[in-house]
């Protein structure tokens, strides 16, 4: 009998079993930002209690904050006073707890899931939560992430530990090779359109095959990213040559430990004899650039699509269809590329590596961004990626093109800092949800990869043809 | 303790209904657990913007939506569809349901992060058959109907047309009806987390670093 990797990552944390089925597993990173920790830390407050163990804390600001700022800018200058008290209040609890915070004015500050990997924190093999469902990411390291609710964050923070029910174990073959202008972010829409935004519910999905093992860590860590999407909270990629020449390359350990650690590391995939409560095999070869056209991330066609007509689809589907076609201001049949767009941005957990600003600036040399769109923001993960991109010069590439080159955060992908659309505003994003007011009121957001957004950029449309 | 629960059923026929439709992230930038009832389904609720702070009198209010009505914005029970509170992780959506008043959800399927925050707020999340939940609609999308909820026999019942047995594991039955404080139940086993720590410490050194 073999095991999963997730069997081995599960046995390898599990404390206790209960008799009622639930599991006491041990927390060895916890990350925190400023939306979903003040409770928590009021509730510790409250009991008298402190972290667990200090060194497993690590915090940033990303939600908040606003993404025009520069090197002068203190929290002070945060123009909303609710948004600010958020970010005073992270400051407040690492400071009052003695947790370690890359604050608004670190180098090192971005979304908590880019800095993560970069900055070596997250390790192979750990687990790993973060009161945000996009935890899922550090599962590319072969890491048992997952996200968390506000009240577990507190938990974890005065246990050390977490009572969770074990998931099933699914896994996705993705094989072959992608066509030209495809990237991880089509592949991953493809899959959500596929199975659902509750296909791997009660599970964690394990994504293998040729293709997987062909990208890069920042490709791995885009489809862990959205296995939320598919309703898995947690996403993983078996360990193999590359996961450790990254971690080798981000991570300060001394050159002894870190030797030990990669014996472990290289244990850490799921065994040939290994049963799965359910597999999948995705073609990749097949699969062309992915639009999002409705308000779930499962409403997803090929960029050169129709708009697909409600009745075609079972009765109790028409109804959401109905309703997203209503909200996105779409009709049946309608070509993506007939709409115009207002806005572009490239950003958010999902597509703010290098390796996405890269994709994007590759398709934006030398050209401009269409009159038709009003704004263009590209807004890289972390510190770590903004200066790499200045350094190669990316950066001059979106600016002249048109793009506002601006600093770390979540920005865009969710309407609680400046960046936002206005009403009935078509935005081009490369973020990974596209609900209902999720990047602003009435909003209507159109999720695709950092390539089609940078094309949809200078054409002001969705083209025809790549 | 809470075994029993009765109340009046909102039906809201849609599927997928993620976190940002149950609270949107403007009213996540509270710093507070409670006082989330005037943004539940804010984008639904209401015809204008709102921000945090707003209440509900000074909003526009859209009398198309089911909560804004009597005596459904009494509900106490909420019937929708599949994969409900999908999205986000945002324990705002428990609470904005909770101090809404709505104490039981009933749905197909549930968002994962989104059941486990349910238990510890005390909302009850039924997952219940389509056909369930089909003669469920079909029972309350034109007149109000109350239901009772039996926790501890794990019965819904409509007067004496209807009883419906649904699947409740033990445990979580009992976080709604004791409410448990679970930090403190884990701390019964500080020990062992201490001597597990102590073991992982040696053996996976790194991570401590």
């Amino acid at each position: 009998m073999g095991y999963t990797i997730y069997d081995k990552l599960w046995n390898e944390h599990l404390i206790r079993s209960y008799d009622d089925g639930d599991s006491l597993i041990y927390i060895d990173r916890h990350f925190l930002h400023e939306v979903t920790s003040p409770q928590a830390f009021e509730g510790l407050k409250k009991k008298s209690l402190k972290p667990w163990r200090i060194n497993a804390n690590i915090a940033t600001p990303d939600h908040n904050v606003p993404t025009t700022r520069d090197n002068e800018f203190s929290i002070e200058n945060i123009e909303d006073n609710i948004s600010k008290l958020q970010v005073v209040e992270l400051d407040k609890n690492c400071n009052d707890f003695g947790i370690k915070q890359f604050n608004i004015n670190s180098n090192n500050q971005g979304i908590v899931h880019v800095i993560g990997p970069e900055l070596g924190l997250t390790l192979p093999g750990m687990s790993i939560v973060c009161g945000d469902s996009h935890t899922s990411t550090h599962g590319a390291f072969g890491c048992l992430a997952m996200g968390i609710g506000t009240s577990e964050v507190e938990h974890v923070l005065a246990t050390q530990s977490l009572k969770v029910r074990k998931l099933k174990n699914m896994r996705i073959n993705f094989e072959g090779s992608i066509q030209e202008g495809v990237s991880s972010k089509d592949i991953i829409l493809y899959l959500i359109r596929t199975i659902g935004t509750a296909g791997g519910t009660g599970y964690a999905v394990e994504f293998a095959g040729s293709y997987i093992r062909n990208i890069s860590m920042e490709a791995r860590m885009t489809i862990c990213n959205m296995s939320i999407e598919a309703g898995a909270k947690v996403g993983l990629v078996s360990v193999d040559d590359k996961t450790i020449e990254y971690v080798k390359k981000h991570s300060n350990l001394e050159a002894n430990l870190i030797n030990d650690a990669i014996k472990k590391w290289k244990n850490l995939i799921t065994d040939k004899e290994a049963m799965f409560d359910k597999e999948i095999d995705i073609d990749v070869s097949k699969i062309n650039p992915q639009v999002s056209w409705g308000t779930s991330p499962e409403m997803v066609i090929d960029f050169n699509e129709k708009i697909p007509p409600s009745s075609i689809f079972s009765a109790e589907k028409r109804k959401s269809l109905d309703l997203a076609k209503n909200y996105m201001g779409l009709s049946d049949n309608q070509e993506l590329s007939d709409l115009d767009f207002d806005k572009v941005f490239i950003g958010s957990c999902t597509n703010s590596r290098i390796e996405d600003l890269r994709e994007a600036a590759e398709v934006l040399k030398g050209q401009k961004v269409s009159e038709n769109i009003q704004e263009a923001i590209v807004v890289p993960g972390s510190g770590m990626v903004k200066e790499q991109a200045e350094k190669e010069g990316i950066h001059k590439i979106f600016i002249d093109a048109g793009f506002q080159w601006r600093a770390p955060g979540c920005s865009m992908c969710l309407g609680m800092n400046p960046d936002q659309l206005s009403p009935y505003e078509r935005c081009a994003s490369t973020s990974n949800r596209n609900f209902e007011g999720r990047q602003g009121n009435l909003g209507r957001t159109h999720l695709m990869s950092p390539k089609m957004a940078a094309l949809t950029a200078i054409n002001g449309r969705i083209v025809k043809e790549i | 303790m809470k075994d029993f629960i009765e109340g009046i059923v909102a039906p809201i026929d849609r599927d997928n209904i993620d976190t940002d439709q149950i609270i949107p992230t403007e009213y996540l930038k509270s710093i507070k657990k409670f006082g989330y009832e005037d943004y539940l389904f804010d984008g639904w609720r209401y015809k204008d913007q709102g921000r945090l702070g707003m209440k509900k009198v000074e909003r526009k209010i859209n009398q198309e939506f089911i909560l804004n009505n009597s005596p459904y914005d009494e509900s106490k029970v909420l019937l929708t569809r599949d994969n409900f509170g999908c999205g986000s992780s945002r324990e705002h959506a428990v609470w904005a349901l909770r101090d809404f008043g709505i104490e039981v959800v009933i749905a197909s399927s549930f968002g994962d992060i989104f059941y486990n925050n349910c238990f510890k707020n005390g909302v009850l999340p039924l997952k219940l058959k389509k056909t369930e939940i089909e003669e469920l609609f079909s029972l309350s999308k034109d007149n109000p109907v109350t239901i009772s909820v039996n926790i501890k026999d794990k019965v819904i019942l409509f007067k004496d047309k209807l009883s419906i047995y649904f699947d409740l594991d033990d445990n979580l039955a009992e976080r709604i009806i004791y409410g448990l404080d679970e930090i403190d139940i884990t701390l019964k086993d500080s020990a062992l987390i201490k001597e597990f720590e102590e073991d992982r410490k040696e053996s996976n050194p790194w991570i401590f670093e």
